[in-house]
């Protein structure tokens, strides 16, 4: 069975190709993918992400729970409203998703995990859960809108009753509160996303998801589909899990050090085999590859290094640069010359730091040669 | 999707064939369905010109963002032209499938492998059985 969001109908009256994500029947695009990536960089676009699972935890010890759950230190979080981008890991070290967590008060946090991974992830938190007292909720009535683009703050904020739009207007990065949006639609609106853009991704009641979609469209915010969020995405440097990393994986190994705290004394799931790795050295390292010359880097590709082999995780053309970039998992070391097996053919590729893209703008030496 | 030139000729995997006036060359491209399905279109690789092809044979690449594609020569033959646009402006077939999106042009050595080909009501066929 496929699932469908409550915008279904309206991506297909708008024209959009549909295709089985996840067990989801999502819009890849409404036109060209190509045009959507580019509204997005250069001014507004929406996705639908109400495929995603959104996790309401609740409980005096929900921040121990967390604690103990993911890899990234929840006590980051100081302000109501605060996100926080983490693993969770399973005893091995793997990473079994990449979630956003989101503090509301001390005895309720938000979590928003991936669609495909929801199954196994509801499994484990709930199971992690029961020593802490903490508990669990799905809020499948939620709707899920992510409004990106140098413009697009703007042009929600001019959707929003004026006491909302106040205090969105004011909203700092990575940063949600609750408000009200048009006609007393109650949202969650937060300052995240996953196109390297500025923006919100809003939570909205299925039942208003609809009306708020239109009213976004006609105060000209462009329909994009997931083939546009997967460009964006990767050339923001941004992970896909499944893709870019899953349970056989350490954050090391994904690029995702920045996100693992090794703060005294927290005993969170998967520290023990994190703290060995580290110390015996990561065997393979994810990078950034770039293509100058003709052709697209895809997922399955292989990488020939001077340490050895390793693979393409996510490749694609990337429309901000006019050429090919991918994520590669290679053995550590000195990779010496590096290329990449296009169909036989070994075609040479530069490594380069990622983010790709930032802001809308190539970063330097991606695009230069 | 637009509509399918009856004067042409497919093969299953949605190269169009054009019979050209001389009765010898055949000019090939993709068709609109095909264009479609494979989304905004960023590199082409052209087959060298002079070169001896063979029916069946992938002698052409069309890569989208989302994926690669192999363009099968219809018929036997010499390439006697290919569509140098394309380098620059690959987008021109997801723009014009049928017509300025052409991809190669041979020379046929065979006639009678045009026999193979499917006619434009056998092409709408299979793709209405290929949408069920």
């Amino acid at each position: 069975m496929t699932d469908k969001t409550v915008l279904n109908a309206t991506h297909r009256e708008l024209g959009a190709r549909m295709v089985d994500f996840g067990g989801w029947d999502m819009p890849i695009s409404y036109g060209s993918q190509i045009d959507e990536h580019h509204a997005v960089r250069n001014d507004a676009g929406m996705f639908d992400v109400s495929h995603m699972t959104v996790v309401d935890l609740t409980g005096e010890r929900t921040r121990d729970f967390l604690r103990h759950l993911v890899a990234n230190n929840v006590d980051k979080l100081t302000k109501s409203g605060k996100a926080l981008y983490t693993c969770m890991l399973n005893e091995e070290g793997g990473v079994i998703d990449d979630l956003i967590i989101y503090f509301l008060r001390e005895d309720f946090f938000r979590l928003v995990v991936n669609a495909a991974t929801r199954v196994k992830d509801l499994a484990w938190i709930e199971k992690q859960a029961v020593a802490f007292g903490v508990s669990v909720r799905e809020r499948p009535e939620f709707s899920m809108i992510a409004v990106q683009g140098p413009n697009a703050r703007e042009k929600v904020l001019g959707l929003l009753p004026e006491d909302t739009r106040e205090l969105a207007g004011k909203l700092g990065k990575f940063a949600a509160l609750e408000g009200e949006g048009p006609d007393g639609m109650p949202l969650f609106i937060a300052r995240t996303g996953y196109t390297g853009e500025d923006g919100f991704e809003i939570v909205v009641p299925e039942s208003r998801a609809v009306e708020l979609w239109k009213a976004l469209h006609a105060a000209g915010v462009a329909p994009a589909g997931l083939g546009a969020r997967d460009t964006l995405r990767l050339e923001a440097g941004m992970n896909l899990y499944g893709q870019d990393m899953d349970e056989t994986v350490s954050p090391w190994e994904a690029a995702l050090a920045w996100t693992v705290s090794l703060d005294e004394g927290r005993d969170f799931i998967g520290r023990a085999a994190l703290e060995s790795q580290k110390a015996a050295g990561v065997p393979r390292v994810m990078v950034g590859l770039v293509l100058d010359e003709k052709g697209v880097l895809r997922h399955g590709q292989k990488v020939l290094t001077a340490q050895g082999e390793g693979e393409i995780l996510s490749g694609t053309f990337a429309p901000t640069l006019n050429r090919a970039v991918a994520f590669a998992r290679i053995p550590a070391g000195e990779p010496g010359d590096v290329r990449v097996d296009i169909r036989g053919r070994e075609v040479p590729v530069r490594l380069v730091k990622f983010p790709f893209v930032r802001d809308g703008k190539p970063q330097p030496g991606i695009a230069d040669a | 999707m637009s509509e399918i030139p009856g004067e042409l000729k497919f093969l299953k995997s949605h190269e169009w064939v054009r019979i050209e006036d001389d009765g010898k060359t055949v000019t090939v491209g993709i068709s609109d369905h095909a264009q479609e399905l494979l989304g905004d279109l960023v590199y082409v690789e052209l087959p060298e010109m002079g070169s001896d092809v063979k029916a069946g044979a992938g002698i052409a690449v069309v890569e989208s963002v989302k994926a690669a594609s192999d363009i099968y020569a219809p018929v036997s033959g010499t390439i006697v032209g290919i569509n140098e646009m394309l380098n620059d402006k690959p987008e021109t077939i997801n723009e014009d499938a049928w017509g300025a999106g052409w991809i190669y042009k041979i020379e046929m050595s065979d006639k009678v492998e045009l026999d193979d080909l499917l006619d434009a009501d056998a092409y709408a066929e299979l793709l209405e059985s290929e949408d069920h």
